[in-house]
């Protein structure tokens, strides 16, 4: 493991694009590495969220402000007792409205924008087509690459309903708009112009008979209509989802994926790292998120934890914490060193369980960094501070578990003041 | 699904897991054949395969179309489309994704609202009294005692209320952590923090006890910090909330599946 390497990828690159399963922290660990390089480089960076945690969106500043891209205030790091050398700035997407954006911009007339953003059916894709949210995100980012106003963009990806949706919205999207099925679908409105060919073509095949049965004839129209309408978008749409493609698999862009340990979490990310790989995007990292620390990987400690239940060491205890002779007192003591004997095997036996999930990893990117688990919720910026410490190993105090400064916490002592600074 | 029973994975047709437990995965092109075929009554299969290539590809730009399938599919199980009975005494169905599951449970509107006629409109008719019948269909929300989680259940009631006729019968709060100490022993557990302490623990088992001591005071910080959370879980959702422990085990599969069923059997009686 490379402890630097997540620094020194993300200071050489352009954009950042976390994936990974929902509740990983992935939000959370896409605004650290936005926060740690607008804070230790001297560069403009752009955070891209989708659906933050309330506390998130407030700490950065975006919550309510739709898709306007706006800066976190110098203050707001100071509070955080963090140094800024560059920008931070914070943007969170809303698919609707990105759409009707789109929409109004590259519609071949405002007549026509305005017939598109009109059609009863739009609504109901802009906001529901499966890949929307993924493509719309992918939109987006292009977007705010080409203008050129940031040295750094990471996207944290919308959750998505499974992995494929995310890597492959470009395509899926071309295909969707250039492909074979929507010209046939659309052939009966076509043929006859202004759908007066209609009843010819639409009886004459079995899938519009069909469909006609089952869906009805309003409806297949509308989609039709819906269709048409969006034609003079295809060729946009194409392109600028080649562009897109483009653009995730260059060298500019590297892909983060975070994982927990978690067996079901991990097999996840081991496959978006293969699924990414075979689509030639890039994977430059992965992060292990909420890692339990490695005090817990004692397993002589383990072994010998059943000895907190001996009488005689109660016996001790209860007279080095002064409460020898208060029965009461005894009886709780001896309970509470059970409590902490039987804490720690469960906990142990967690830990051994990831720590072997981890020996197990298929896939290992060049860089591999771990995050320690830490027990509070790290939603404001002072809790990005700590879990950049963590990432990073600025050593401000609440430690990694990797190696030189993703070292884990060097004793209860500094977490408490870690803690103690919230 | 399959990893929990400890079974290979299930396919589209019900397969016996254990005695009166069966499996299947919706699949919602297969679903969408299925469809076809009994209502098309179209014998060739392989004409039914481009046809549903050509559905499938409706179903995912027009809204509603692929959630429907997917209910359609839960009803037909459920015994609806003209037959007697169901096959089945209950059905439970692991749901789509939170973002996702009130635009599936409402797809039956968006169709009502767009298709005026056609077999489909009259099918999602069934469809919505069966899912809006609060004595035969009942939503379960499960969530962790965690930041997230819990926001996202409560917005989700926050929807599912709005939105939706479909009652919500209950919540199930997964992964609870057990209250370590009572105030009085989280007392003396302060007092065991003192170095003399910590080495008499240590000279005793022969091994530094510290990440004993560091491990308790986790469990602690997490039991509380997920406390705040089920607080304002419990504030902000009245519903019935069973509570389902978390388990330290080593094993993920049917031993934790047989773990939570237990957990969960013993809160409901």
């Amino acid at each position: 493991m490379n402890p630097d390497g997540l620094a020194e990828l993300i200071s050489g690159k352009e954009m950042v694009v976390t994936v990974g399963s929902g509740g990983v922290g992935k939000t959370s660990i896409s605004a650290t590495m936005a926060l740690h390089a607008a804070s230790t480089l001297g560069i403009k960076v752009l955070v891209i969220t989708v659906d933050p945690a309330r506390r998130l969106a407030d700490a950065l500043g975006v919550a309510g402000l739709g898709n306007l891209e706006s800066q976190v205030s110098e203050s707001a790091f100071n509070s955080a007792g963090l140094p800024i050398r560059g920008e931070l700035w914070a943007v969170q997407l809303d698919t609707k409205r990105s759409w009707d954006d789109l929409v109004m911009r590259y519609a071949a007339s405002e007549e026509e924008a305005f017939k598109i953003l009109e059609n009863p059916l739009y609504q109901g894709f802009s906001a529901r087509f499966i890949q929307s949210h993924d493509y719309i995100a992918m939109e987006r980012l292009y977007d705010l690459h080409s203008q050129g106003n940031y040295d750094l963009i990471v996207v944290d990806t919308p959750p998505s309903r499974n992995a494929v949706d995310f890597v492959e919205a470009p395509k899926r999207v071309q295909e969707f708009f250039g492909g074979r099925l929507l010209r046939l679908l659309t052939v009966p409105y076509r043929v006859g112009g202004d759908f007066g060919g209609r009843v010819i073509n639409f009886a004459a095949k079995p899938f519009y008979r069909i469909a006609d049965q089952i869906l009805g004839s309003q409806f297949l129209e509308d989609i039709a209509e819906f269709f048409l309408s969006f034609q003079s978008m295809y060729e946009g749409f194409t392109r600028r989802a080649a562009a897109i493609e483009t653009l995730l698999k260059s060298r500019q862009t590297t892909f983060v994926v975070v994982s927990t340990l978690e067996p079901a979490a991990f097999a996840e990310a081991q496959y978006f790292c293969e699924l990414l790989t075979r689509n030639s995007m890039p994977v430059g990292a992965l992060i292990l998120n909420k890692v339990l620390p490695e005090y817990l990987l004692d397993v002589e400690l383990g072994r010998k934890a059943e000895l907190l239940s001996d009488s005689s060491l109660s016996k001790s205890v209860a007279a080095s914490i002064g409460v020898a002779g208060e029965k009461d007192k005894e009886r709780m003591l001896s309970r509470v060193l059970q409590e902490i004997a039987e804490n720690f095997t469960n906990f142990q036996t967690v830990a051994l369980r990831e720590a072997e999930e981890e020996r197990s990893m298929r896939y290992r990117p060049d860089v591999v960094a771990k995050v320690p688990f830490v027990p509070t919720d790290l939603v404001d910026l002072d809790g990005l501070s700590k879990l950049a410490s963590g990432l990073f190993g600025d050593g401000s105090g609440e430690g990694g578990t990797g190696e030189k400064g993703l070292t884990p916490p060097a004793d209860l002592e500094a977490r408490r003041q870690g803690r103690g600074r919230r | 699904m399959a990893d929990l029973f400890a079974v290979p994975a299930f396919g589209a047709q019900p397969e016996e897991i254990q005695p009166n437990l069966y499996g299947l995965t919706i699949d919602t092109e297969l679903a969408l054949r299925e469809y076809l075929k009994l209502n098309m009554k179209i014998p060739m299969m392989g004409r039914i395969g481009t046809l549903a290539r050509i559905f499938d590809f409706v179903a995912t730009a027009a809204p509603g179309v692929k959630e429907i399938l997917t209910i359609g599919k839960i009803s037909w199980e459920a015994g609806l489309d003209g037959r007697e009975s169901s096959e089945w005494d209950l059905i439970v169905v692991d749901a789509t994704a939170t973002g996702h599951i009130v635009g599936q449970l409402n797809a039956h509107r968006s169709i009502r609202e767009m298709v005026s006629v056609g077999i489909i409109r009259e099918q999602t008719e069934e469809m919505a009294e069966l899912l809006e019948d609060p004595g035969r269909t009942g939503v379960v929300l499960v969530a962790t005692p965690e930041e997230m989680p819990v926001s996202e259940t409560i917005d989700l009631y926050g929807r599912f209320t709005e939105l939706t006729n479909v009652d919500i019968a209950a919540v199930v709060v997964n992964r609870v952590l057990p209250e370590l100490f009572t105030k009085a022993e989280a007392e003396i557990f302060e007092g065991m923090r003192d170095p003399s302490v910590t080495e008499l623990l240590a000279d005793y088992l022969g091994h530094d006890a510290t990440p004993m001591l560091d491990a308790a005071e986790l469990a602690v910080t997490l039991r509380r910090t997920r406390g705040e959370h089920l607080k304002r879980l419990r504030e902000r959702v009245p519903l019935p909330m069973y509570y389902v422990p978390n388990f330290f085990v080593k094993s993920q599969g049917l031993r934790i599946t047989r773990l939570v069923a237990q957990a969960l059997s013993e809160e409901l009686s």
